[in-house]
């Protein structure tokens, strides 16, 4: 139970590099008045994340684009999004996709 | 009746910000974290890191594509600079996630809004927008909770896959893994289907899903997120403004 030197320095290093993104525009852009186009760009940013977080878990296999042939997790996708379209819950769409992906890989072997 | 109405609407507005609510509503996404830690301790436990060294990660750093970095850098040998450097690139799409949250916290000071953004996460962001979607400011003990909630449950399932990780040999078969691709879609959909311009919010999810393919045939995955989400929404922007 005891914490190496070396460790401790990159973990303190990530530590600062993980926090200054996550709070610089909170402090500062809570305290400036943002213009209208800001504030419209903004807007878009969370569908753009998400979106993009979602295209790198189902489309990418290691980084690179994998389409062909689909893995399952595009499969599994499928009753994920109709499960969090019919509920609108989130927790019924993660636990829909886990089952979803338990499923295909006991049918794919 | 007539004097009564005030206090009732405040007692509820009270409710509806209060701590225990952000708790409840943090709720959905553990799942996602309980496995996506569990993973993380599992990586670090076989890179070679003690517990104490994978609990003072998740206690410190607090982020899970950053923490299986830098385990599979540990067990590769890796200087501490390109570890950082690598986090740092990583953890960049953070940028987007506080400015985007931003307006929602205007009515606090800059301190308060440094607790606040400590312990964003894409989890508890997308939680959050949920809320705010409603609402033109977001509540600050709402926040801690949902913040609070979801950073024990990580640095619990990081602890918990250190000590178990060992006896799950096959974490797959259980679907674990999908856990967070699942949380993403869900939040994507109730993102999509609680706004006004669903045309626009399409155009703009289609461009960063095949911006995100494309830039990461040059660029990382990591990298390829923050060059899709930024060109995303700025083809939002532009829509909106010129349509």
């Amino acid at each position: 139970m005891e914490i190496r030197w070396e460790v401790f320095l990159m973990i303190a290093g990530a530590s600062i590099v993980t926090f200054i993104p996550r709070i610089v525009p909170l402090v500062l852009l809570s305290r400036i008045r943002i213009p209208d186009w800001g504030m419209t760009w903004l807007k878009y940013v969370p569908i753009a994340v998400m979106a993009a977080l979602v295209g790198q878990e189902l489309f990418l296999e290691n980084g690179k684009p994998a389409l062909f042939p689909p893995g399952p997790e595009l499969y599994a996708a499928l009753p994920t999004i109709a499960v969090a379209l019919l509920t609108r819950s989130l927790l019924a769409t993660v636990v829909a996709g886990m089952i979803s992906m338990m499923l295909l890989r006991a049918l794919l072997g | 009746m007539q004097e009564n109405h005030p206090s009732a609407e405040k007692a509820e507005e009270i409710g509806r910000d209060s701590f225990l609510q952000g708790a409840k509503d943090c709720l959905p996404t553990l799942l996602g974290y309980l496995s996506i830690g569990f993973a993380a301790g599992v990586v670090g436990k076989t890179s070679g890191l003690g517990i104490a060294e994978i609990a003072l990660m998740s206690v410190m750093i607090y982020a899970g594509s950053a923490q299986f970095i830098a385990a599979g850098m540990v067990a590769a040998n890796g200087s501490i600079a390109v570890i950082v450097f690598t986090v740092f690139i990583v953890n960049l799409r953070h940028l987007l996630l506080s400015a985007a949250l931003s307006p929602y916290f205007r009515h606090l000071t800059p301190v308060k809004n440094m607790l606040i953004g400590a312990l964003l996460t894409d989890e508890t962001f997308g939680v959050a927008i949920q809320r705010a979607t409603d609402a033109n400011r977001i509540g600050e003990r709402w926040m801690h909770g949902l913040n609070l909630t979801a950073y024990l449950n990580w640095i619990a399932a990081t602890l918990a896959g250190a000590f178990l990780g060992r006896w799950i040999a096959n974490p797959e078969k259980f679907g674990l893994d999908f856990a967070l691709s699942a949380m993403f879609i869900g939040l994507l959909v109730l993102q999509l289907t609680s706004r006004k311009n669903l045309a626009i919010d399409l155009i703009v999810a289609v461009s960063a899903i095949l911006i995100v393919a494309g830039a990461s045939m040059a660029f990382s995955a990591n990298v390829g997120v923050i060059i899709a989400a930024l060109i995303a929404s700025t083809i939002g922007m532009a829509v909106e403004k010129w349509k």
